[in-house]
């Protein structure tokens, strides 16, 4: 492996290779990202709340 | 044990009083074996070589359909509640449930194996295997359906989830049972296989009326 | 409860409250999140670029290290549901029930992850997007078990029935996985067809191994990353009319 373009290509690879890194990536980071959307909403809502009943 | 022995006769009388729970699985046993050779074509080879493996899905997809009969009527008129606070065992009850439960569905599946293995073609030397992997796998599959119908018996739409829970884990089931009678079909040796049924049977016998017991104390509450 | 000593006991019943929890799962946050980082990059760079190319399979054989850590992770993470459910119902520790349910979906993903690479790799393998090869089978059963426990946790509307139903089906689940896998194993070698054998065991290079371990360990820190933050929200959710979440809504105003 000597340049850029030949890492990419995996020896002919590259395809299997990239799209399962890519979907395991992806799978990961929303498994990381959905977690923290839906705190930062709970806690959006919860505040409301809070001040509703002030 | 005189509760559990009167269990098991008063969901016997129960179930005899509503035939239609013993018939119903029964013909759907028969109906998807029907189906089979409508798909896939009447050709008598291939129809041979599935015999075994459409058999016995038919029977898992068959017990499956039956299993929300075994705690439905009584989580609905309460006498699930009068089980709890009974002063006998509660694995004990459950265990005579499921046995009620198996002499309703799995033993008619007995009795109607044959008629299908003719059906489907299976070779006659095969009829011996089939019969005694049903009377080893059939009860497992009321004993590992009780766990997941106690699971769902609270919920108005346990259907869906309750297949979700149960066939993963009817694979070992399906495996050994299919395997044996494909290979007594070929007149090979099934010891393997019916000595490792009679090990799941035992060890489900034991093990599946614990957390089956567990969840419907849950459901209930 | 005396056989243990005193510190694991204490801290065992700091942890097992739910603020304690929260704070000390912030707190772990950054450090976490650092480790998984240094591990992930050293894995990867490794793995996709120092390591050798395999003689037999080329290059594709580099899904193995996100394939087979994915693989491990959707087990390993199976059981530590079972451990929670079973420390839940024995001494009905709240926050076991939250760890397992949070690791569900987690666990989950790992097994689809490991599902998706395995067709991925036997797809120039192979020369077929899917085969029924023993591993790839038990790993689709293992996330019908996932889904299964989703679901159940999904319908059942209280959830603190919900929690102990799962926390039962977690351990009948667990005690069904190592007859599932050997079944399914059993299954296969009858009937094998003659490629599957080019996936079985290569022959592993030091230098291939060595990645391969790096980015098993970095997932188990992602595990625990992102178990923490499904954690925090349930929690939250469960714990939203006590005292010490209305002080943290006040902090944050």
């Amino acid at each position: 492996m000597n340049s850029f373009a030949e890492f990419l290509a995996m020896g002919g690879y590259g395809f299997y290779v990239w799209t399962s890194y890519g979907i395991g990536f992806v799978v990961l980071l929303l498994n990381i990202l959905i977690p923290i959307y839906q705190r930062k909403q709970l806690l959006r809502e919860l505040a409301l709340k809070q001040k509703r009943a002030k | 044990m005189s509760a559990f022995f009167a269990v098991i006769r008063r969901d016997l009388i129960l179930a005899f009083r509503r035939r239609a729970e013993i018939a119903n699985p029964l013909f759907f046993f028969i109906l998807v074996v029907t189906l089979f050779p409508l798909g896939v074509g009447a050709n008598p080879k291939l129809l041979q070589t599935m015999a075994p493996g459409i058999i016995w899905v038919s029977a898992l997809l068959a017990v499956m359909l039956s299993l929300d009969s075994l705690f439905r009527s009584d989580f609905d008129d309460g006498s699930l509640e009068q089980m709890l606070l009974s002063p006998h065992p509660l694995t004990v009850l459950v265990m005579g449930k499921i046995i009620a439960h198996w002499l309703v569905t799995g033993l008619p599946l007995l009795v109607v194996a044959p008629l299908l293995a003719i059906f489907l073609g299976l070779p006659e030397q095969a009829l011996g295997t089939l019969l005694i992997t049903l009377v080893l796998a059939t009860p497992v599959l009321s004993l590992i359906g009780a766990i997941g119908v106690s699971l769902t018996v609270g919920l108005r739409r346990g259907g869906m989830i309750i297949s979700l829970l149960v066939l993963p884990l009817y694979v070992p089931v399906l495996i050994f049972a299919s395997n044996a009678v494909e290979m007594a079909g070929n007149g090979l040796a099934v010891d393997a296989q019916l000595n490792i049924l009679t090990a799941i049977f035992f060890m489900s016998a034991v093990l599946a009326p614990l957390p089956a017991a567990a969840a419907l104390r849950m459901s209930v509450n | 409860m005396s056989i243990i000593p005193a510190p694991i006991v204490r801290f065992y019943h700091k942890t097992a409250s739910p603020p304690y929890f929260y704070n000390l799962s912030n707190k772990l946050m950054p450090w976490l999140s650092c480790i998984f980082l240094m591990l992930l990059g050293y894995g990867l760079y490794s793995g996709l670029y120092l390591a050798p190319t395999d003689y037999q399979q080329g290059d594709s054989y580099r899904i193995i290290y996100l394939h087979v850590p994915a693989a491990w992770m959707s087990l390993f993470i199976y059981v530590l549901m079972a451990v929670a459910g079973a420390i839940s119902l024995i001494w009905r520790m709240k926050i076991a029930d939250v760890v397992l349910i949070s690791s569900a979906p987690i666990g989950a993903s790992f097994t689809f992850i490991a599902l998706v690479t395995g067709s991925l790799w036997g797809k120039p393998m192979w020369g077929a997007w899917w085969v029924w090869d023993a591993r790839l089978t038990s790993e689709l059963i293992l996330l019908f078990l996932y889904l299964g426990v989703i679901s159940l946790y999904g319908a059942i509307e209280d959830k603190r029935t919900a929690s102990k139903a799962v926390a039962i089906l977690a351990l009948v689940g667990v005690v069904n996985i190592p007859i599932i896998h050997y079944s399914v194993q059993w299954w296969n070698t009858l009937h094998q067809g003659p490629t599957v054998s080019k996936m079985g065991k290569p022959s592993i290079h030091i230098d291939m191994l060595i990645p391969l371990l790096v980015m098993a360990v970095a997932f188990k820190f992602y595990y625990a990353i992102a178990m923490l933050q499904a954690a925090k929200v349930e929690i939250l959710r469960r714990e939203q009319n006590t005292q010490w979440v209305k002080k943290l809504l006040e902090q944050k105003q």
